[in-house]
């Protein structure tokens, strides 16, 4: 498959041209290099789904099962039923356009489905045509089609082309929500045995082995392993690794994302939070079981969700924790600050989150006793418990990226500028229209990061990318930060192709190289080996040597 | 195609009172019976909707947050409360500007493509265009009321004169409102031809209802400047309605002119509960403008929440027991297997 | 249904809202007032119903002919001519205001601009 350059990949982007057929006449036609493959059917047995056997989009007749019609419409039913949101979303859209423009999908490729509203639209036109006597009356006119295959193949091509990234709901008049609608329609997809195998083998991963990359204990110890000597050789500060692993009777369970400690640059986050961790000897473990705060099953249904994330809570309570401490990441947060407490409350057996440091208490999270790290190190900085060289990282201009759903589903909007602020000189904001409640996704959230999908990938993460552009060469920024997993496991792709020469990293990383440690040594290198602008001056190197000769 | 067959339709409308009344003088179907069907349609027709709606649960709290959230261990960190309310009143507050000043649409903005360069520029016109036509609706609904009441409240009257203050553009004295709802309905509609987007998304349904409300504007504005009816006798049969008198004044004759619009008025009554208008009440069911970010701080109850299958840390830790040991990973010997009974929405196990 | 507490209220004030006009006439609904004709003549310069819906218009296009045109004479669909003039036209029959323009003019809210300048006869007797 080949992807066009970057100079060829918009050219036929017209965001204010329509084709001239309407658009319940134009067949999805599944382009390649837009959309994920299907999941084996070994992998949904073992998930307790529905199966279709094995096939792929791409053939000509999907084997869909012969009561199709009957599972969807009962499907569609019984969400209705189950969802006020669904139900409510599906009524009282005007079509009033002003989410047409707002989806970066629709930006990168100029395909009016990828609209929100015809998004939304590709499902209300079932409802209306399938269960509504006024739809079933005046069809068309008012917006109603029956139910065809051709039209479940357009729901798995254009829900899959959405990153349930909620920007058009911040400008919708009455707060419709594509996210919601999209994770309703992939549940239905699902229910027939459609699920894709990039968003299903981390799920399968995730339940059997507790993450979503699959790394088995031994190898999360080693990773980490691995970055502490890394530490240890680069300031010369040690880290007992131990005490953070399965631990039982610690103060803070701290939950990790795979993508941490599985790949570059997401370890250096990893690290980061390990030496905060030592900087301030906290009592703080992690679950080798419960090592994913991440949540794909989210991107397939919501029941997955929950079947994925109980655990966090049933290893807070072997561990016999206080309180759970989150990492940085974007769908991860939504799940925990929307979600949680709702599937798995009342947590008699934790207790409200205070921080052993600052003895500040975390009230906002009285009920549910989950605390996001960006709080958790705002508030050591504001009590001034970090001493912090900000210079260390004056090799780097960066700019901040707000993950969707820090932003729009929790506001997390100043604790990472607060930080970032703290442990850098040369932080510089993207333009006002694409960053905070207005930030664009990376093109990738949802389930959508995969190999096979790569065009898409690049047209929806033009805008985000568009904006780094912009900064990097008005500013020269070199290093986008962000608080989300899959953000920093698909930026370097998305940098490298429309703006090579930025890099892509996590906040806690900064923070740690930018902390001051009591006998640290001399370095002239960076947590990822890159040089500094002003080398780190330590503890003499030669003052150790004699103490040695001495002794 | 679309807006033509809308329009069709729409003329359909009009032509049936001017038939119905003007050649088979059926004043008491269009004056009385026709309009008291619709009113109760509506009525009743919102009020299922409402139910409708209020019947499935308010499965999660999943508020768009689009500012600083409440941090109470950093209150420094400005609190957003319009935008991201963390009480009640703080939900109150969002809702009043949303449904009061469409607060989200006034975000509007509009993205161009220049070669690989996309820019964005402030859009507020879609915001003035519906700002524009939904409160000079609203007011000149108030405004009716005059035709209902008697004697007329003071408000009522004391808004009529405001409305129609600028008495320099002849007589009777043009209403402000009539003016600005027809110039936002032509901005709304002109939209839907002109901007492609908008055109290519628009449907019959869409056309229709502004159609409509242009016809019911234009109507009303000519009956009082140039088709002028017996205003006497129209209050007398308004009146009646109101006050479940209903008669047809006898002696005076009310110009066609008025059934026209009264028929246009029960049409969009009825029509309303059926449609994309129900976004009058439905604006207020939305669950990502009228929740608190608090999940953390409040729990929401999910009525059908339901025990899910997992898998244990016993079962986890069996499978690796070996590989832990070797790297040096604390094993739990109290680890238990567990069973309890569980729920699925999904695959072969299906049970709920 | 899910949040009765806040859902029924809701309708209530719904229909409260649409239905406003009967908790308006509540208690003080008044009779239609009926304006008084006047007793001598029988016919007006044109048709009932023309100057039930139209006299303002006619009234306007006079102010309009005197004022501007200085033209004093309106022939009436009938043929017969009558001579531009509120005052000293239509006050002839229509001699007091209270009894016979205002009755209307209150009950439909209407505030014509009239009476700044001219004064019918009965009620000038009044200040009289």
């Amino acid at each position: 498959m080949s992807l066009p350059k970057p100079d060829e990949l918009l050219v036929g982007v017209n965001l204010h041209k329509t084709p001239s057929k309407t658009w319940m006449d134009i067949k999805a036609e599944l382009r390649k290099g837009m959309y994920c493959g299907i999941v084996d059917p070994k992998t949904l047995e073992e998930l307790d789904l529905n199966t279709m056997g094995s096939w792929q989009p791409s053939d000509e007749k999907w084997p869909l099962p012969e009561n199709w019609k009957e599972i969807v419409k009962e499907e569609i039913r019984k969400r209705l039923e189950k969802h006020r949101s669904f139900k409510l979303f599906m009524d009282i859209c005007v079509r009033c356009g002003a989410c047409a423009d707002k989806c970066h999908y629709f930006l990168g490729t100029g395909d009016p489905k990828n609209m929100p509203v015809l998004r939304a639209e590709l499902i209300r036109s079932i409802i209306k045509g399938e269960f509504s006597t006024f739809g079933k009356l005046f069809g068309r006119l008012a917006g109603a089609r029956k139910l065809t295959e051709d039209v479940i193949k357009e729901w798995f091509y254009y829900f899959y082309q959405c990153s349930e990234c909620r920007r058009c709901s911040v400008f919708c008049p009455y707060g419709i929500d594509t996210a919601e609608i999209t994770i309703m329609m992939r549940e239905i997809l699902l229910q027939l045995g459609i699920g894709t195998d990039w968003a299903l083998k981390p799920v399968h991963n995730s339940y059997y082995i507790g993450n979503h990359v699959g790394v088995p204990p031994q190898s999360f110890k080693e990773n980490l392993e691995f970055l502490v000597w890394e530490f240890e050789d680069i300031t010369g500060i040690h880290i007992d690794l131990d005490k953070y692993l399965n631990r039982k009777g610690a103060e803070i369970l701290y939950v990790p994302m795979s993508g941490d400690y599985f790949a570059d640059p997401g370890i250096y986050t990893m690290l980061g939070i390990l030496v905060l961790f030592h900087y301030l000897d906290l009592d703080v473990t992690m679950s080798v079981w419960a090592a994913e705060g991440g949540n794909f099953g989210y991107f397939n249904s919501l029941e997955m969700a929950k079947r994925l994330h109980s655990k966090i809570y049933e290893e807070a309570k072997r561990l016999k924790v206080k309180w759970i401490l989150a990492g940085e990441c974007g769908h991860m947060w939504r799940v925990w600050n929307q979600y949680h407490n709702t599937w798995f409350g009342p947590f008699d057996y934790l207790e409200v989150p205070k921080s052993p440091i600052t003895g500040t208490v975390f009230e906002q999270a009285k009920e549910n006793k989950i605390v996001h790290i960006c709080e958790f190190t705002a508030d050591l900085i504001a009590h001034n418990k970090l001493r912090l060289d900000p210079s260390r990282n004056d090799h780097l201009i960066v700019t901040f990226h707000d993950s969707c759903n820090p932003a729009r589903a929790a506001g997390l909007f100043e604790e990472p500028r607060f930080i970032l602020k703290h442990v850098c000189n040369n932080f510089v904001e993207m333009p006002e229209n694409t960053i905070r409640e207005k930030t664009f996704c990376c093109g990738s959230g949802a389930g959508l990061n995969a190999g096979e999908n790569m065009e898409l990938r690049m047209r929806g993460g033009f805008p985000r990318a568009n904006a780094v552009e912009y900064v990097h060469k008005k500013y020269g920024v070199n290093q986008v930060i962000m608080i989300c997993a899959i953000d920093r496991a698909v930026f370097p792709t998305l940098l490298q192709y429309w703006v090579p020469g930025v890099d892509t990293g996590g906040l806690h990383e900064l923070v740690a190289n930018a902390l001051i440690f009591e006998g640290e040594k001399s370095r002239t290198e960076d947590l990822r080996r890159r040089p500094l602008k002003h080398p780190v001056k330590g503890r003499e190197e030669p003052t150790e040597e004699s103490t040695e000769e001495e002794g | 195609m679309n807006a033509l067959i809308s329009f069709i339709i729409f003329g359909i409308l009009v032509a049936i009172p001017w038939f119905g009344v003007g050649v088979l003088g059926l004043q008491s179907l269009f004056g009385i019976v026709i309009p008291y069907i619709c009113f109760l349609v509506f009525m009743i027709g919102l009020i299922y909707r409402i139910v409708y709606w209020a019947k499935s649960p308010v499965s999660y709290k999943i508020p768009t947050t689009c500012g600083q959230h409440k941090n109470l261990a950093s209150p420094w960190f400005k609190h957003n409360r319009l935008e991201n309310p963390f009480t009640t009143f703080d939900v109150i507050l969002r809702m009043f500007l949303e449904v009061v000043f469409f607060r989200s649409l006034f975000r509007n903005l509009r993205a161009d493509l220049y070669g690989k360069r996309l820019i964005y520029g402030s859009a507020k016109w879609l915001w003035l265009g519906a700002i524009l036509f939904h409160w000079s609706f609203f007011i000149i609904l108030l405004r009716h009321v005059r035709l209902f009441t008697n004697p007329v409240p003071g408000i009522i009257e004391k808004l009529d004169y405001l409305d129609s203050f600028i008495q320099s553009l002849g007589v009777p004295p043009i209403y402000i409102t009539d003016i600005l709802i027809l110039a936002g309905l032509t901005f709304l509609l002109l939209r839907r031809f002109i901007d492609s987007k908008v055109s290519y998304l628009s449907y019959g349904s869409d056309f229709f209802p502004l159609f409509l409300l242009i016809g019911i504007g234009v109507t009303g504005v000519l009956m009082r400047y140039y088709f002028k009816v017996d205003l006497y006798a129209v209050k007398q049969l308004t009146l009646g309605l109101a006050t479940l008198h209903p008669t047809i004044p006898e002696g005076a004759k009310i110009g066609t002119i008025f059934y026209i619009h009264l028929f246009l008025v029960s049409s969009l009554a009825a029509y309303f509960p059926f449609s994309k208008l129900v976004h009058m009440v439905g604006v207020f069911f939305s669950v990502t403008r009228n929740m608190p970010n608090n999940n953390r701080y409040k729990r929401h109850i999910n009525p059908w929440e339901y025990p899910i299958k997992h898998l244990s840390y016993y079962e986890f830790q069996e499978r690796f027991k070996d590989k832990m040991i070797e790297a040096g990973i604390p094993i739990d010997e109290e680890a238990k297997p567990e069973e309890h009974k569980w729920y699925t929405m999904y695959g072969p196990n299906k049970n709920i | 249904m899910y949040n009765a507490n806040k859902v029924i209220p809701g309708i209530i004030i719904f229909i409260l809202f649409f239905t406003i006009p009967i908790w308006l006439n509540f208690g003080r609904l008044e009779a239609i007032p009926k304006p008084e004709l006047p007793k001598k003549e029988k016919k007006c310069i044109e048709s009932k119903e023309y100057m039930r819906a139209y006299h303002m218009k006619l009234l306007d296009d006079w102010r309009k002919k005197a004022i501007r045109e200085n033209k004093y004479i309106y022939t009436a669909s009938d043929g017969k001519k009558y001579f531009i003039s509120l005052q000293r036209t239509c006050f002839k029959c229509h001699n007091d205001t209270e009894k016979f323009c205002d009755k209307c003019h209150n009950f439909v809210i209407t505030h014509p601009d009239c009476w700044d300048c001219h004064i019918a006869p009965e009620v000038a007797k009044k200040w009289q």
